[in-house]
């Protein structure tokens, strides 16, 4: 390979300067509205007046334009091209999301305004509430958590005021090896002990040792179904029939939801509280890391307990058309609510889209969106067998459900090239590359989550693409070991920016 | 029903064949009998994308936004003007469709990002060290709670009542996971306490919460709040607002250890509440605690510049249940939108914008307490929002006066009567550059008039 010794592309050749660095003293975008009251001096005690204004960058507006449209190229994305990673469901985000969610009377809607004056907002979110329920099979819902990690501190904390409630003090919640990091970083967060559960030869929740580990100390399981594996755990009931006879909750990580739409409901399976992502199933845009959303939905017995406020719907007695309204319980010594988790109502301009979502899809399309996502992730995984199961193979059963662990060990192994290695010549490719190096019991994993909105073309590339890369390894690893060739920069050393964190533009 | 997949009969036929099996439901056999569902989902049927977005304008029309009315509301999130470059990045797919950045090669231009940004942030706030955002203002108070109690290990958490109610509720709630007490320090003419604030002070307080201006809008001596912290060893976390900030000392230059807040003002629209973003920094000795992505300078294999996530070993992903925070995905989109605001307003335009809504703030705040029947809750200074007493009766009182305004086209307000039961009288009334002094004017027009009526009525009615 000659590109990595003689850089190329015009990006490649051009050094990165930040904003700070562009401008010149004087440069200026915004231009304030005049003065229009009399001005008036000391209206900061001088204590408090800022001595040195804050060295913001001083640049016109057609020079920041191009320095953000500039560095945006310096991105991947999912409009341009495939995006399998594994667990984070990267669909197709419809535009029209963005375009309703911009309407005025949605985007320049205060948070504050008189719920009889936000009557449009309200009803979306009680029926966003309804639709959520019904997919989680599970009557109650909560819109205000802000992504997925903190409906799990909802989970846990509504766990925590249950048991409380009860006059119980537990102290431990259990999680599979196979779980997501947030799940046990929230436990400790709500105060509890992180208890591992091991995996069956399956892939599954170990029963015996879900057995031994479940007392009455355990307030909680935590679980993904179908796992980070992309297995549905077939032993579901008997976990559920467990876990709630020593009166623990089942917690249900909604990060996996896309695989069962239509057929198979959380609350049906034995779950007391389910998040959803809605930036992953409902399809808000990823954002380079949000924003998200992730509502709770949860049975009865967690109903009292959930958070503040709550929308409700009113029929007015004189019969006229349903009022909603934002139920704060204020000092209501009847609520056990846990109270706020943040501002306002959560990310509305979220739930705007997801709301728009369902609408487009309606019951099949859910549905369908479930199917599709399993057919092209069996259908990948098929294809990657027969090419590369020898160096790839899967690393529990024969088929999956939306997505698929792969094991790299044997080909770093046979070619010596790590699963790493792999990833980064897949960017060469013009492909994202599927995560890596999770979930942690797979040894050199690739999990790859194609998703329902993928042509079978473009699978069939990607599919290509892992095979030429293997080949290729196979005649020189080097090749893999030192990519990516083509992309804006090449491999980050990342300990040195660990070692000598500089995490900041020197002004 | 068209949905956003792509599978003909062919394909269908074509993939089955390759997987070796009969039919999509085939599947799904690995789930058992017991938990499926045997009944379609009960939602309506999907519609063409023109009846969804007929529906969305319907339900967008029965909400009374910043455009249809004059607002003064503020308590939290306030109606600045967004710039048009900020839609139009903010749309970009470049911006908006990727995933958090895990292959930094094909990611520069969102770390970069981040790195301007944790820039802009460490400059506004006077900290060294900032991370890329966090979910929103209160939880972001939450977060900071939480990153103090793992460094002290101590008890007790005190919270100034000048804090935003929300902020307060959140910390109670989340302080209960964590086990921590949280207590409050009353306000005395519109600002914390000190006295109260030194009485409640012990070895065994892990933080002192504050926020700059605070609920009511006052300007709080940071300074002295944080040095009577300091000398019980205990954090101090302000939560300020970022806006203000080229008019107000930066919290890190009065001792303040981490500076957190709701980043909305800055470039991000209302949105009923969120996205917005959080923003959170300290100083250099929290840097390996803090929660959230952070990203840092480095270089690549052939000696360019670039950026990667770093610090990631206080994470969730790699330290699982040691780690700093749960936080994942955050509000990068959000914050992308905060630091090309800060870029179009400039190092000139955020002294401006600040002395501007100053200028008017006072202009405001003098003419309404002119009104019969209308004055300040306090006469300490204020920079973009004030509290007002009125005349009337009671909280219910307040809020036919508001309903009087909104019929002539102005919110007037926050009622503070929602939050403090010890102000069912007072209005919180919040101005921004969109507010010119005809909108104000226009304001003590309707609110004067309102009030009066307000108290007209309850006079006919004693006297009846
Ligand atoms: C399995 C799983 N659980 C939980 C999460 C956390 O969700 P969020 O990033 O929305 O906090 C994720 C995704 O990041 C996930 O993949």
């Amino acid at each position: 390979m000659t590109e990595g010794r003689n850089p190329q592309s015009p990006q490649q050749r051009e050094r990165a300067t930040t904003i700070f660095e562009k401008g010149a003293p004087g440069r200026r975008a915004f231009r304030a509205p005049d003065l229009d009251v009399p001005a008036v001096d000391g209206l900061i005690p001088a204590a408090s007046r800022r001595a040195a204004s804050p060295r913001l960058p001083e640049a016109s507006e057609p020079e920041i334009v191009r320095h953000y449209v500039n560095l945006s190229k310096r991105n991947f994305d999912l409009d341009s091209g495939f995006y399998p990673l594994g667990s984070c469901t990267m669909k197709h985000n419809p535009r029209l999301h963005e375009r309703v969610a911009a309407l005025p009377g949605h985007a320049r809607l205060h948070p504050l305004q008189d719920p009889r004056r936000a009557q449009g907002a309200l009803e979306l979110m009680f029926e966003l509430q309804g639709a959520l329920a019904e997919v989680a099979g599970l009557p109650h819902v909560s819109l205000q958590p802000s992504a997925g990690s903190h409906g799990e501190l909802a989970g846990l904390l509504l766990t925590r005021a249950y048991h409380a409630d009860r006059g119980e003090q537990r102290t431990k919640v259990l999680t599979p090896d196979s779980a997501h990091g947030t799940n046990p970083a929230t436990v400790t967060m709500a105060g509890y002990e992180v208890v591992k559960v091991a995996l069956d030869a399956a892939g599954g929740v170990d029963l015996d040792d879900l057995r031994a580990k479940t007392d009455e100390n355990v307030a909680c399981l935590m679980l993904t179904n179908p796992s980070t594996l992309g297995i549905f755990d077939p032993n579901i009931e008997q976990m559920a029939s467990i876990v709630h006879e020593t009166g623990a909750t089942l917690y249900y990580d909604g990060a996996n939801l896309n695989a069962i739409m239509g057929y198979s409901r959380p609350g049906d399976m034995g779950f007391d509280i389910v998040h959803f992502n809605l930036h992953k199933t409902f399809t808000q845009p990823h954002g380079g890391g949000g924003p998200g959303a992730g509502p709770i939905a949860v049975s009865d017995r967690i109903e009292p307990f959930l958070p503040r406020p709550q929308v409700v719907r009113r029929a007015p007695s004189n019969g006229g058309p349903p009022v909603y309204d934002l139920d704060e319980d204020r000092g209501g010594r009847e609520s056990k609510s846990i109270g706020k988790l943040r501002g306002f109502q959560g990310n509305y301009g979220v739930f705007v889209r997801t709301y728009a979502y369902i609408r487009s899809l309606g019951a099949e399309g859910l549905k369908d969106v479930s199917e599709v996502a399993v057919l092209n992730a069996n259908y990948v995984l098929a294809r990657l067998r027969e090419k590369v199961g020898d160096q790839l193979p899967l690393a529990f059963g024969e088929r999956c459900m939306h997505e698929f662990v792969l094991s790299g060990a044997p080909m770093k192994k046979q070619l010596g090239i790590r699963t790493l290695d792999l990833a980064k010549r897949l960017l060469d490719h013009g492909v994202h590359p599927p995560t890596v190096y999770f979930p942690l019991v797979v040894e050199e994993a690739l999990l790859v989550e194609p998703t329902e909105t993928e042509t079978r073309e473009t699978l069939d590339q990607f599919v290509d693409a892992v095979a030429a890369i293997v080949a290729e390894a196979a005649q020189d690893p080097e090749i893999a070991r030192n990519a990516p060739y083509t992309t804006p920069v090449r491999r980050l050393d990342e300990a040195g920016a660990a070692k000598r964190p500089r995490v900041r533009q020197a002004l | 029903m068209a949905g956003y997949t792509s599978v003909t009969p062919e394909d269908l036929a074509h993939m089955l064949d390759v997987i070796g099996v009969g039919s999509v439901e085939e599947l799904f056999d690995g789930i058992p009998a017991g938990v499926r569902l045997r009944r379609p989902i009960d939602l309506p049927p999907g519609q063409p994308e023109q009846a969804v977005y007929a529906e969305l304008r319907r339900l967008a029309a029965r909400n009374v936004s910043t455009e249809d009315e004059i607002t003064f509301l503020g308590a939290g999130m306030y109606d600045h003007y967004v710039p048009s470059i900020i839609d139009m990045l903010m749309s970009r797919s470049e911006f908006l469709t990727p995933y958090t950045p895990y292959q930094p090669e094909v990611s520069q231009g969102g770390l970069q990002v981040m790195f301007e940004y944790q820039t802009a942030i460490s400059e506004l706030t006077g900290l060294p060290v900032s991370n890329a955002s966090v979910y929103e203002g209160p939880s972001a108070v939450g977060a900071a709670a939480y990153m103090a109690k793992l460094a002290s290990k101590r008890p007790r958490l005190l919270v100034s009542r000048g804090v935003h109610p929300h902020s307060r509720a959140t910390l109670e709630t989340l302080a209960v996971g964590y086990g921590t007490t949280v207590e409050e320090i009353a306000l005395e003419d519109g600002v914390t306490e000190l006295d109260a604030l030194r009485a409640a002070l012990s070895d065994e307080v892990g933080a002192v919460v504050i926020q700059q201006p605070n609920f009511l809008g006052t300007i709080e001596d940071v300074t002295a709040l944080s040095a009577a912290a300091h000398e019980h060893g205990a954090l101090v976390i302000c939560a300020a607002d970022p806006l203000t900030l080229g008019v107000l000392e930066a919290p890190g230059n009065q001792g303040v250890d981490v500076c957190v807040g709701e980043g909305q003002s800055l470039g991000n629209r209302l949105d009923f509440g969120g996205p917005s973003f959080g923003f959170f920094a300290a100083t250099e000795k929290h840097l390996r605690a803090m929660p959230g992505r952070i990203a840092g300078e480095t270089t690549d294999a052939d000696g360019r510049r670039g950026f990667v996530l770093t610090l990631q070993t206080r994470e969730q992903h790699i330290r699982r249940e040691k780690a700093t925070s749960n936080i994942c995905t955050s509000q990068a989109l959000n914050a992308l939108g905060g630091v090309v605001y800060l870029s179009w307003l400039g190092r000139q335009g955020i002294v401006e914008l600040g002395e501007l809504m100053l200028q008017r703030t006072h202009y405001a705040r003098e003419t309404l307490a002119a009104l019969d029947g209308v004055t300040k809750l306090h006469d300490r200074p204020v920079v973009r929002e004030f509290a007002l007493r009125l005349a009337v009766s009671d909280r219910e009182a307040v809020g036919r006066v508001l309903e009087r305004c909104a019929a002539a086209g102005v919110n007037a307000g926050y009622a503070l009567g929602r939050s403090y039961d010890e102000h069912p009288d007072g209005l919180l009334v919040a101005i921004t550059e969109q507010r010119s002094r005809a909108d104000i004017d226009r304001l003590a027009e309707v609110l004067g008039a309102a009030v009066a009526a307000e108290r007209a009525t309850v006079g006919a009615g004693a006297t009846a």
